[in-house]
């Protein structure tokens, strides 16, 4: 054959020409529109939102991308509907999504889109809309049926099952194992931080100087506050009896006022309400650093003997405990603000960590009612502490012999948040 | 009287004890109404406690000032300091600027009380390397573990160090990551279930000392 010539050379182009039309119309029959499409109602929401779900795709590859398309009820031709969302076709899978695996409503490989108002939506509860998806290949796009879906709230989040049954089942421990220590003896291990109170207490006596109680920067909403403010009592209760001088500065009027009643009710209970002060609780000011100062000054000039710090910290922590460490106060700290607590066990004479708290009141007051919580707190810590060996052995077995069996129960346990 | 002391705020303790921790499972809009209702409930009590927060700070002091207790001068000076925020505020309508100038509040809030906040943490930067001094004096064996992983930590965390001992860089990763991470989940875990417990015995009146008033 000689190219050279020009209608060797024409009659090539040609060829050439019908090679590629026929490979882009073999190409775009190739994309599939996709299969099995759903659009529900998103489950276990507060509404305004929709859940699309299509089975997987022969094209399912990252050059391939699904078009989301989103309108009115009224539309019926893909044209007046919105790209809403664009993403490559091997991304955005069932199994990828923030849910529970029994809350799924189509297999792990399906892929799924969640539309949400924002970014050009804009749904109302009780409304219908017309969804698709398309797939796009170049210049090819192949666009699936048109459904309709009405958003709407539910009344229960099933994706939370799991942590309903938990607290529940804790809870009923809880109080099992209260009924079981007003009937047995439970052995409760020493906490020096709490056993030293008394000495604490003791040797502000001796000198005759003051205690220095903080309840930390939350508010009663916290945990950490409302077991600061029990320990109060109890410190309160004994201070009374030792009629030692009291004073807790606080960063939040509600606080004090509650502290107020609680020492006041300790001094009753001690026998001592005419040593009762309404001024031995006081607010200073919510700012941190402006309280931090404040009670650095009150450190400096009243020389507490003994300072307790309970409840939640932050950066005034240290500012705080370095300060009563220079005035050689024996220092107590409880909190539950594990980033300070480095600081607290480097300045303080003792520290009540994290979950010693909320143990506090139970070993100061030793009632049965409050131990019991504690065996029932103990329980629970082992349940989790099997949960997380069984974990780990099933996930080394899984990675070991490569079987996929182990994925279920790894996958039981990882939805158990 | 006993039941408007006692058993009134325990049922209201129960009832909106269960009503809010009931409210985290539900999804529902109504819900999310009752929790942000709730909220501004919250702030508005919290608004009627300032004043009394105001009222004990103001006796606080009042008391010193008449007493002449050591540092009553200080007293003297915050209530002249919240008296002239308080007329600067009252004057600038408690807005920091107005038509793009500088209030006498905001004066005080900028040049005074953020710089002040500044210095307050500021030393901090003192306090951690006197407390770091005492920690690091290596008088037991715990005391020498912590003096060693905090010069690993310090060395691996700054370009420098690394610089001269590369391996510091890999090994406070690898401190941080595993043994500092594990221990905190650890405490992390007994703070959760001590704070759920304590929750449990506050709403179905297990616990009642924070009420004030006795056992009864």
């Amino acid at each position: 054959m000689d190219c050279r010539h020009p209608r060797w050379a024409a009659a090539g182009f040609c060829f050439l020409v019908f090679v590629i039309s026929v490979g882009r119309v073999f190409a775009q029959s190739a994309l599939t529109a996709p299969s099995d499409l759903q659009v529900i109602d998103t489950p276990n929401d507060g509404g305004e939102s929709l859940t699309v779900l299509w089975a997987p795709g022969p094209s399912d590859n990252p050059d391939a991308r699904y078009e989301v398309l989103f309108g009115a009820a009224s539309a019926t031709d893909p044209a007046a509907l919105k790209a809403i969302a664009e993403f490559p076709a091997n991304t955005r899978y069932v199994k990828d999504a923030k849910t529970a695996w029994w809350t799924r409503k189509a297999e792990g490989t399906w892929h799924q889109y969640v539309i949400r108002n924002g970014k050009g939506v804009e749904m109302k509860n009780g409304t219908a809309y017309t969804v698709t998806v398309a797939m796009r290949k170049g210049e090819g796009r192949a666009v699936g049926p048109l459904l309709q879906a009405t958003p709407s709230p539910n009344w229960f989040n099933w994706n939370q099952f799991n942590n309903l049954i938990l607290a529940l089942g804790f809870g009923g421990l809880v109080f099992y194992t209260i009924s079981h220590a007003k009937r047995n003896n439970i052995f409760l291990r020493r906490i020096p931080g709490l056993d030293a109170v008394d000495e604490a207490i003791g040797r502000a006596t001796e000198l005759g100087k003051p205690i220095l109680y903080l309840t930390g920067a939350h508010d009663m909403g916290d945990p950490s506050t409302i077991a600061a403010a029990v320990i109060l009592g109890r410190v309160a209760k004994r201070t009374a009896a030792y009629e030692t001088e009291l004073m807790v500065p606080h960063r939040e009027p509600i606080t004090m006022a509650v502290c107020q009643e609680i020492t006041k009710q300790a001094y009753l209970e001690a026998g001592k309400p005419d040593l009762f002060k309404e001024d031995s609780n006081f607010f200073i000011t919510s700012d941190q650093f402006s309280y931090t100062a404040a009670v650095d000054g009150i450190m400096l000039r009243k020389k507490p003997a003994a300072n307790f710090f309970m409840g939640s910290y932050f950066a005034e922590s240290l500012l705080l405990t370095e300060t009563g460490a220079s005035t050689g106060a024996i220092q107590i700290a409880g909190t539950d603000s594990d980033h300070q607590l480095p600081f607290f066990v480097t300045t303080c004479d003792y520290t009540l960590i994290g979950e010693e708290l909320y143990a506090a009141s139970a070993y100061l007051s030793k009632e049965p009612i409050q131990i019991g919580t504690l065996r029932g707190q103990d329980i629970g810590k082992a349940v989790i502490l099997s949960v997380i060996l069984i974990g780990t052995v099933l996930a080394t077995v899984g990675v070991a012999t490569g079987g996929s069996w182990p994925q279920l129960f790894l996958d039981f346990f990882k939805d158990l948040k | 009287m006993i039941f408007l002391r006692r058993q009134l705020p325990l049922l209201i303790t129960m009832i909106t004890g269960l009503l809010f921790a009931g409210q985290y499972y539900v999804p529902h809009p109504s819900s999310e109404l009752l929790l942000t209702s709730a909220t501004k409930w919250l702030q508005i009590i919290g608004g009627f406690a300032l004043v009394l927060g105001i009222t004990s700070l103001f006796h606080q002091h009042a008391v010193k000032i008449r007493r002449q207790e050591a540092g009553w001068g200080y007293s003297l000076v915050l209530y002249a300091g919240m008296l002239v925020t308080l007329a600067a505020g009252a004057l600038a309508k408690g807005k920091e600027s107005l038509d793009g100038a500088m209030t006498g509040f905001g004066w005080v809030y900028s040049f005074m009380l953020v710089p002040l906040q500044g210095t307050m943490f500021a030393i901090l930067a003192f306090f951690i390397a006197s407390a770091a001094y005492r920690s690091f004096r290596a008088r037991s064996r715990e005391a020498a573990v912590l003096l060693v992983a905090a010069v690993i930590v310090m060395m691996g965390r700054v370009p420098l160090g690394e610089y001269l001992i590369p391996l510091s860089g890999d090994v406070s990763q690898w401190i941080l990551n595993v043994l500092n991470a594990s221990v905190r989940r650890a405490i992390l875990i007994g703070v959760s279930l001590g704070a759920i417990a304590l929750s449990f015995k506050i709403i179905f009146g297990v616990e009642r000392s924070y009420l004030g008033g006795g056992k009864e």
